[in-house]
């Protein structure tokens, strides 16, 4: 069967890369229709991506190496990332080389890589942006921490695939700290994505920029490599987001093939379902003063804090 | 006010009440601190090259005052290094019209800011493009010239260069921003990247022309500039407007008005991370712009008023559709109106952000709406009602809190008003022609129109020269006095803040560097 798991752990990669683009433009059409705009196309994200890497690369003259290898670390990352996150099957090999925390890292590792390329060049907005971003970071790693130490604590064990692994065979009894988990993930995801309220995608404002100023510089397959990895990262977000709060439906280890196929339809309804939400949410909301994001992430952990506490007292109570 | 300068003065030709004196070098900065000892405000400054007439420069100040406009002319000889006193001291919104007339005439201020305000290199620092014997045809390579901004010095203290091309498809504009992390310590704007002569180029135009390139100089306020230029021209040629015609201008002036707010609105909403307000507004705005193409012939009603009257009548039905389209506007905008109200985050970002204290507005001469923002309730239809707004009481709306908050209420406050200043219009519009012809004016002689657009007071100064031709027309924005206002709003706010307070004031580049 180890065959068919490489097979499967393949796949997934493929259609992470292959769908990341589609649900970026599915959130965008959502938040186009939820605010009575023509919604653009669902393969506007790939027109812009092939767009992108027919063009020729405009290069600051003094841009060093890390500045042109920062795409490619972004979009490995984010591909490594995608490896490791059981969207639609648990089997997967490289999963038991990284757990959830290595997760984290990863994604720290991709964070520090385009901080450091926006500053290597030296422009006032890439510095503005990098500074801003590590603010974010910075804030944002605890409460995801947070939210996953809940999880382990829930699942006992650090690995995303074995959480859902457990979670399929001890469908437990509903836990309300999850809820608590749940609202706090979402917050993450918003500030971690350069979504409203931290940070507004589709500003022309450099001064009020936090990730655009960051990518300002780039172009053609540099910023394309920039952009796929941004869709990848929220791609992944969303799925690691359905795999710790609504798992149902994922294949777990030997799955057949129909059940793989049941999983692929149940994840693009989940995507479908996130998408829309993530859109409403951004739609009926304002972008926050940049120093209110301290208290948006604070929240968010405090959140988090309160389900590992919920957890806990509840759980001291069963067994008492 | 004392009476004292008064005498010797004599009516100037305007649709406002204005007067004209005369003043040597002494009286001259009497004159401005009486102005402004008398709660007067500084309207605009310009000078003029009468070498050929009488071997002079001169220099003329307009002042807005509680009883009408005061012009002061002030004469130099035509020496090599004229001078005359500079007016900063009591209005200091002139420092930088001081810089542009000497960048476009030679004439100096006796005020040691000598650095080029419009003329960034683009042509010689001993040429000056509006004096008489300079040629309009003449051609200079670009040099590019250092700029000294103000250094701010301090642990931790450093500069974020803005423009001049940004990000987005706006006007050029360079924002020297001095801060401390997020903070905001001093900004200093460098303007002047979209001068394009307009004063020179009025000059070789006829008369009756010069409306179309009045249009042109800033096109969000086409209304505001060619009534300025007819009401300044038809003032001077002692012409009557009919009726009706009146009426079509005031009500293209608040449909104007009604475009730029509504613009605006959406902006301030999209600028706040609220896409939603952008997209509404956005739509009542395009709907107001058709209406505006089947009632008047022009989506921004470019060219639509001309001396004499407006360039085409209204058609049948357009009363009605202009009603209807009057009410459905309103019901959307009070709806929105509720909507930005009730909204937390885009009032968190709204209130206590850019704010402009009154007291700050006072001393800088803040223009229309800025001011009105800051509590100066000023308005030229409320304060010297020209027709038809003579036939009306306009409610000037006022705020004291002078953020950008008050600026977006002003703004709702005014789409309001206009909406039933332009139904009553509607619902009374005259009969008869809807323009008059007008004849070509004496030479020599000077006229001032004065309108309230929908960013403030717009005036042009106009001269006639001989055989229907024009010998200086000097347009002013009310964005001279407002840009410096922006400098004192952003201070202590976080530099993602910026464009938000930037996009409240909403200044024009175009009429401000001309």
């Amino acid at each position: 069967m180890r065959g068919i798991a490489f097979v499967w752990q393949f796949g997934e990669v493929l259609l992470a890369i292959a769908l990341a683009p589609l649900f970026s433009g599915w959130i965008a059409k959502c938040r186009a229709w939820m605010q009575n705009r023509t919604a653009p196309p669902l393969t506007q994200q790939y027109r812009m991506l092939r767009k992108l890497f027919l063009k020729d690369v405009a290069l600051a003259e003094n841009a060093s190496w890390l500045f042109r290898a920062a795409p490619y670390v972004l979009f490995g990352t984010m591909v490594l990332a995608a490896a490791i996150i059981p969207s639609v099957v648990t089997d997967l090999p490289f999963a038991s080389a990284a757990d959830a925390i290595a997760l984290i890292g990863l994604f720290a590792t991709a964070r520090v890589f385009q901080a450091l390329a926006a500053m290597d060049i030296g422009t006032a907005f890439g510095t503005l942006g990098a500074r801003r971003e590590m603010m974010v970071g910075f804030l944002a790693e605890p409460a995801i921490l947070m939210v996953f130490f809940n999880a382990f604590l829930l699942f006992g064990t650090t690995a995303l695939t074995g959480m859902v692994d457990n979670y399929a065979t001890h469908p437990s009894v509903f836990d309300p700290s999850v809820v608590f988990a749940a609202i706090a993930f979402v917050m993450v995801l918003l500030a971690e994505n350069a979504r409203i309220p931290i940070d507004n995608p589709a500003t022309h404002l450099e001064l009020t920029m936090i990730h655009e100023a960051m990518v300002l510089e780039y172009s053609a397959r540099h910023l394309a490599l920039i952009e796929w990895a941004s869709s990848l990262k929220i791609f992944n977000y969303a799925c690691i987001g359905i795999a710790l709060f609504i798992p149902w439906g994922i294949a777990i280890h030997g799955a057949t093939v129909g059940a793989v196929l049941i999983a692929l339809l149940t994840l693009i309804v989940k995507l479908a379902l996130c998408g829309a939400a993530l859109a409403l949410i951004e739609s009926i909301s304002a972008k926050l003063r940049i120093f209110r994001a301290p208290e948006f992430m604070a929240m968010a952990f405090l959140i988090a804090v309160l389900g590992l506490l919920v957890h806990l007292l509840l759980g001291a109570n069963t067994s008492a | 006010m004392t009476s004292e300068f008064k005498q010797g003065a004599k009516a100037l030709p305007s649709n406002l009440p204005c007067r004209h004196s005369k003043a040597g070098t002494v009286r001259w900065r009497q004159i401005a601190q009486t102005v402004r000892t008398a709660c007067g405000r500084l309207l605009t400054l310009w000078g003029a090259d009468d070498r050929d007439r009488d071997g002079r420069y001169r220099v003329y100040v307009a002042y807005l005052q509680t009883d009408g406009i005061t012009v002061v002319e002030h004469e130099m000889e035509g020496g090599t290094n004229p001078t005359y006193p500079s007016l900063r001291e009591f209005f200091p919104s002139a420092l930088r019209m001081e810089r542009a007339i000497f960048d476009l005439l030679g004439i100096k201020s006796m005020e040691p800011d000598h650095r080029g305000w419009l003329r960034h290199g683009g042509w010689p620092e001993n040429v000056f493009p509006l004096r008489r014997d300079f040629s309009g045809e003449a051609q200079f390579a670009g040099v590019s010239e250092p700029y000294p901004f103000v250094q701010v010095e301090g642990d931790g203290v450093h500069e974020i260069p803005v423009g001049p091309v940004h990000a987005g498809t706006i006007e050029p504009g360079h924002f020297r921003f001095s801060v401390v992390g997020e903070k905001v310590l001093r900004l200093e704007e460098r303007l002047g990247y979209t001068h394009k002569g307009i004063e020179k180029l009025f000059e070789s135009m006829p008369q009756k022309e010069g409306h179309q390139l009045a249009a042109r100089i800033s096109g969000d306020s086409a209304v505001a500039y060619t009534w300025a230029y007819c009401a300044a021209l038809e003032a001077i040629t002692s012409a009557i407007c009919p009726p009706r015609a009146v009426q079509m201008r005031a009500l293209a002036l608040e449909h104007e008005r009604l475009a730029n707010h509504l613009g605006d609105l959406g902006a301030l909403g999209n600028d706040a991370g609220f896409a939603f307000g952008l997209t509404q507004f956005s739509r009542m705005k395009e709907d107001l712009l058709r209406t505006n193409l089947a009632c008047f012939n022009a989506r921004y009603l470019m060219d639509f008023i001309a001396p004499g009257g407006v360039t085409s009548d209204l058609p049948g039905g357009g009363s009605r559709l202009l009603l209807d389209r009057y009410h459905t506007l309103e019901t959307d905008v009070l709806g929105m109106r509720r909507i930005y109200d009730n909204h937390a985050g885009v009032q968190d970002r709204f209130r206590e952000t850019g704010v402009l204290s009154h007291e700050t507005a006072w001393e800088l001469d803040a223009a229309g709406l800025a001011g009105r923002a800051s509590g100066i309730p000023h308005d030229l239809r409320a304060d010297f009602p020209w027709p038809p707004y003579d036939k009306m009481t306009v409610k000037v709306s006022k705020q004291t809190s002078g953020d950008v908050a008050a600026r977006v209420a002003v703004r709702f406050d005014e789409v309001l008003e206009s909406l039933r200043i332009c139904r009553a219009f509607v619902s009374n519009l005259a009969g008869g022609d809807f323009r008059s012809t007008i004849s070509d004016a004496e030479p020599g002689l000077l006229g001032v129109g004065v309108i309230e657009g929908w960013r403030g007071p717009v005036l042009i100064a106009l001269e006639t020269g001989s055989n229907g031709s024009i010998r200086r027309c000097h347009p002013h924005d009310p964005s001279w006095q407002n840009w410096p206002l922006l400098e004192y709003a952003i201070l202590g706010n976080l530099v993602p803040d910026f464009p938000l307070i930037n996009k409240s004031f909403n200044l024009s580049y175009s009429g401000h560097d001309i």
